[in-house]
Parts: C-alpha cells; structure tokens; sequence
C-alpha cells in the first residue's frame, strides 16, 4: 500500500480529485471565499497529513505538474495580446493606473514587511503577490522568495480584492468603468477579475488586460529594486 | 497531433526565453522574457492566434491546476507561516486594499483630466 502511496500517479490523482472537490464547492456555495485553488492545497495537504505520505513522494508527481508552469507563464501573451484593442483608446490613463498600482504593491509591501520584521526570504515571497500566479512564482524565485508562500498570498490577495472590490469603489466614487477594470486587474489579477466580469463587458475585459500589464510592470520594477539592492 | 504541435511552438520559446536567461544574462526570468517573445510575435504577425490556440485553451482553463503543487509546498513552511501569519495576513489586505484605491483614482483622474 505504502508503495502505491508514493507513485507519481497517486500525486496526480489526488492532485486532480482534489481540484475536482475544489471547483464542485466553488460553484455550489459561488462564494469567493472557497477558492477552487485554495481548496485543492488545503485538501491534498489533508490527505498527505492523514495518511502520512512524505512531502518528498508527492513532489514526484507534483513536479510533473509543475512543469507546465513555463509554457503556462509564455501563454499568458496570448489574453495579453487578444485584449490589447481596448488599451487603444485610454493607453495614458491605463498604463499610468498601472504602473503607479505595481509602485504602490511593492513599496506598502515593502515598507509593511520591514514594521513587522519579516526575512528577507519571506518579504521576497510576499512582493509579488498582486501578480498573476505564474509570474508570481517566477518572480518569487527570482527573488530568493519561497514560491508556496508566494502561492498562498497571491489566492489571499485575489480573494479579498474580488470580496472587498464592490464596495471599496462605490466608497471611493470610482464611477468610470475603465478605472474600475483596471484597479481590479492591478489589485486582485485573474480572481478579482472574475468579479470584474460580474461588474460588465468593460470591466472585465480592462480587468483582464490589467493582470498581463501588472504583471509585467511589477517584474520588471521589482527587477530593478532588486539589483539596486533593495532586497 | 495538433495539440502537440502547438505544444511545439510553445516549448521552442520557453527554450529560447531560458537561453536568453541563462547564456545571455538577460535579468528576467526566462518564462518571462518568452511570454514577451511570443507577444511580440502575435503582434507582427509572425505566430497567429490560431496556430497556438488549442494549445492556449487548454493552458489557461486549467492554469490554476499547475499551482496546486506549489501550493502544497506550504506543508514545508508550516512553521515559517504559523509565526507570521499575523503579519502576512495584515500585508494581503492593506496593500490590496491600497492598489485598488489608488490604481482607480490614477485612471480615473487622467481620463478625467482628458475629457475636458
């Protein structure tokens, strides 16, 4: 049994039943809360913990997954480029809104980490996560982050950014539609964008254009804070 | 077959974007500097939607799938996060909270100011 436990397949099948459960409860309760991704970790973490399966034996299949992630992060041009029409008509508004969002992402997160003391390594870990997933995890690499930590932010920040994004624009008096698409994109990338859809055409599709440019924007700024030696 | 074409296509710039990365020193991350090449690409028209489109699909509907063993990986942290869960979780929501704010009145103030 114990030999069964530890094969690539076994990883791959829990990995994808899992996901399955995760996707089945997301649309029954259609809460944000129960993030499909969220539930997939939490219960193969389950099942590895209940049936004492070493970390090491699931990582045999978990690396055969994760070896998308490469050609998954070079796809992302393909929604980028389908979406570019709609930067035509605010392209100055647009790509200013996301820049200073990627600025201030990275300097709260910044400043937040050094108040309360974080490592290095766990600062690294939390700079991208406003950031689409698969850039994420680069980024955090990059870094000298740790990419699981970097995982789990980034599906706490998507969800709070799709709970609170209503809300926080009404209070704000963000009325504009573009505005509202692309500070959703900025914030909370492809799971505030889901909210965004909700929003309208408009908002969604600024939504969507936003998670390739942040994500863009913010390797690249971070990039260069890094080499500067920031961290 | 045609998926595994287009896989091609898409390989031959992740192992391009790597070399970039690795023999090069361009300061991105590989995937990242490919996604930029096959931008580009799309752009001047030199690879169509359509020779990656199946491909495409099928990437992104199950993109949040390739995270789950990244994810997993947090079981190796359990400790890290425990003693930091405070902090990380008053980062997640501050800063989001302060990207929308401030991303929306950035659009909305330069649309603004061109409209009149």
């Amino acid at each position: 049994m114990k030999e069964i436990l530890a094969t690539p397949v076994f990883a791959l099948l829990i990995s994808l039943l899992a996901f399955e459960i995760g996707i089945f409860v997301n649309k029954k309760t259609r809460l944000a809360v129960f993030n499909p991704l969220m539930l997939a970790i939490l219960i193969v973490i389950g099942i590895l913990i209940v049936f004492k399966i070493p970390l090491e034996d699931y990582k045999k299949g978990g690396d055969f997954i994760s070896l998308f992630l490469t050609p998954a992060t070079v796809i992302l041009a393909v929604p980028l480029y389908k979406n570019i029409h709609s930067l035509k008509k605010d392209y100055v508004a647009i790509i200013g809104g996301v820049i200073m969002g990627c600025i201030t992402a990275i300097l709260s997160i910044w400043l937040m980490g050094k108040a309360f003391g974080l490592s290095p390594e766990l600062l690294a870990s939390l700079i991208p996560k406003s950031i689409t997933t698969p850039l994420g995890i680069e980024l955090s690499n990059q870094l000298g982050g740790i990419p699981s930590v970097t995982v789990a932010a980034i599906v706490i920040t998507g969800i709070v950014g799709a709970v609170l994004a209503p809300a926080l624009l009404k209070v704000l008096g963000i009325k504009d539609k573009t505005a509202k698409g692309i500070a959703i994109g900025t914030s909370a990338h492809a799971l505030g964008t889901t909210k965004a859809v909700e929003l309208g055409e408009t908002e969604g599709a600024m939504s969507g254009l936003a998670i390739g440019l942040a994500g863009l924007v913010t390797v690249i700024i971070a990039t260069i804070l890094s080499r500067v030696g920031l961290f | 077959m045609k998926l595994l074409r287009q896989f091609l296509i898409v390989l031959i710039i992740c192992v391009i974007g790597e070399v970039l990365n690795k023999v090069v020193h361009v300061p991105l991350p590989g995937s990242i500097i490919g996604m930029i090449l096959l931008f580009v690409c799309l752009i001047t028209g030199v690879i169509k939607v359509k020779m990656i489109e199946e491909i495409s699909c099928f990437l992104l509907d199950h993109l949040a799938f390739f995270f789950i063993p990244s994810g997993v990986g947090l079981l190796a942290y359990a400790g890290i996060l425990k003693k930091n869960l405070v902090p990380i979780m008053v980062i997640c929501f501050v800063s989001t909270i302060l990207v929308m704010i401030v991303t929306g009145l950035t659009v909305q103030l330069i649309k603004g100011r061109k409209a009149k």
